[in-house]
């Protein structure tokens, strides 16, 4: 690991303005994914901003019925916790479907957005990754591709997004509030926080430099019935090949998002509208224009035949 | 890094030592060679942290590189805590942070300040376990026992996280509080790795001190 100087901050300001002073600096909180990416030497900051005591850590009710979630709740808290379980199901779901109980108690709801890509070839520092090393190539085309993105890629990177809780945000409309380093807030709609990779891979998301991540919002309930289903090689702790999760009213309609195959938590408004006609039409409206290697067009009809057991699962 | 003299003598200290002295042997040449004085190299930043571990307060000056793990082993010399992958998969350096499970590989010490952490040797000691490592003697719940203190300080908080309703992937009802099932125990011990494949010893173990505590 790189030496780095550290420092605890107690405020976003404070945050921001240290950032502004010590140019290559990275914010710290649960550190689950930065600091495992620091020992392979992926991640090498010559300071660290310690944010994880900033007072971020509740979720609070929102003038417009919804809940403002600080980005340091960690993923247990926020799983655990009795309005996100009784009226936003599917972030409850797909927060337990995510990584183990030791780390869900350290990450939090920014760091869990935040977290980087697992593909092999990113962590594999010899090799080739456009991502680690901007113009250095990607060896996952054409390489060991049955993780990797089938929809949104570039010829620069096929990387997929890892959280699982970005995709039941990213189903239930959530918004992410920041702080820049001038003191700036502003407010992104999730889905339009993560960059497609196109020429620049390693430029993941709508965040500036010292850009910090204060809460995510969730809109006032939707009702309906929340499924997140997670498909992996394994029943427990590992990443997912696909996951799909859908919020299904009792009239049939509703939304749906997917997990493992792009660079984002995978939602097309267009998809959403064919819900009452099934899975088959709902999947070519998600996945049109997908492209896919050999070794992961597997992942086409595996979401459609998940989502079809979800809409059933839905129906009772 | 010779052993302390309140550190007996361990296959662990003799690996440790010998070490040391392949790296003398291996920086001592190009030092010979060369007529100009060697320039020692800019020693690395460091922090002080302030934490509580089994109940004694410790006040450590750390690179900042260092983890909550090899603080725990290296510093204050508590090597029941074991690094397996150093990477947050295994589960093997697993201790309690203010009563929290969490993987002491992917946390840094100096984050740590003002807290209070219980490793395996703060949960018992031969003569006065813990009921989870009764249970695991009783169940035979390891075989080579590299991964069980971690297995032991998880399944203490496992035990925890139900009783504070927190739910798991394969909780049906997300409205109704978690038992104690070997179904969620499965799950929820997921995160430790066991390579002897003393899985179904471990279950046993904690349902039965489970009941130990009920």
């Amino acid at each position: 690991m790189k030496s780095f100087t550290y420092e605890r901050v107690d405020t976003p300001a404070a945050a921001t303005a240290a950032f502004a002073r010590t140019p290559g600096a990275r914010f710290i909180a649960g550190g689950t994914n930065l600091l495992d990416l620091m020992k392979l030497e992926i991640e090498t900051p010559s300071h660290l901003i310690d944010v994880s005591r900033l007072k971020l850590d509740t979720i609070e009710p929102t003038s417009d019925g919804g809940l403002r979630i600080g980005a340091m709740v960690r993923n247990t808290d926020l799983a655990a916790d009795a309005r996100i379980r009784r009226d936003y199901g599917l972030v409850s779901r797909a927060l337990v479907a995510g990584a183990s109980g030791q780390l869900r108690n350290k990450a939090t709801t920014a760091g869990n957005l935040l977290q980087r890509t697992r593909c092999p070839y990113f962590y594999d520092t010899n090799q080739p990754c456009n991502k680690r090393q901007p113009g250095s190539g990607c060896a996952a085309i054409g390489g060991f591709s049955r993780l990797h993105a089938v929809v949104g890629a570039s010829e620069a990177c096929i990387a997929t997004h890892p959280s699982d809780m970005a995709v039941a945000m990213q189903a239930l409309d959530a918004t992410v509030e920041t702080v820049d380093k001038a003191g700036k807030a502003r407010r992104i709609a999730l889905a339009d926080f993560y960059r497609a990779p196109g020429s620049t891979p390693h430029l993941e998301t709508a965040l500036a430099p010292g850009e910090l991540i204060t809460a995510v919002t969730l809109p006032k309930p939707v009702g309906g019935t929340h499924i997140y289903h997670k498909v992996r090689d394994r029943a427990s702790y590992a990443f997912a090949l696909v996951s799909v999760g859908v919020v299904v009213q009792p009239d049939g309609s509703g939304r749906v998002a997917l997990g493992g195959v792009g660079y984002k938590p995978w939602r097309v408004k267009a998809a959403d509208a064919e819900l009452p006609r099934g899975a088959k039409a709902v999947t070519s409206a998600l996945l049109a224009g997908a492209k896919t290697s050999h070794e992961n067009a597997y992942k086409l009809p595996l979401v459609e035949r998940t989502l079809a057991g979800v809409l059933a699962q839905a129906k009772g | 890094m010779a052993p302390s003299d309140d550190f007996p003598i361990s296959r662990r200290g003799l690996l440790a030592g010998g070490a040391a002295s392949v790296a003398t042997a291996a920086v001592a040449r190009p030092a010979m060679a060369e007529a100009a004085p060697s320039r020692a190299p800019a020693s690395p930043p460091t922090a002080k942290v302030d934490f509580e571990v089994n109940g004694t307060a410790h006040s450590l000056e750390l690179d900042t590189r260092t983890t909550l793990l090899d603080a725990l082993r290296e510093h204050l010399r508590l090597t029941g805590t074991k690094k397996g992958c150093d990477h947050g998969q295994c589960g093997a350096c697993t201790v309690l942070v203010d009563g929290r499970r969490i993987n002491s590989c992917l946390s840094l010490a100096v984050q740590h300040d003002g807290d209070r952490i219980t490793t395996i040797e703060g949960l018992g000691q031969p003569g006065n376990l813990h009921p989870m490592q009764e249970a695991f003697v009783v169940h035979d719940g390891y075989q080579c026992g590299y991964c069980t203190p971690g297995q032991i300080c998880s399944a203490v908080a496992v035990l925890d996280e139900i009783k504070a309703g927190i739910p798991s992937h394969v909780t049906a009802d997300l409205s109704v509080a978690p038992a104690v099932t070997p179904r969620e125990l499965r799950e929820r011990m997921s995160g430790n790795i066991c390579r002897c494949g003393a899985y179904s010893n471990i279950v046993d173990a904690i349902v039965d001190a489970a009941g130990v505590k009920a």
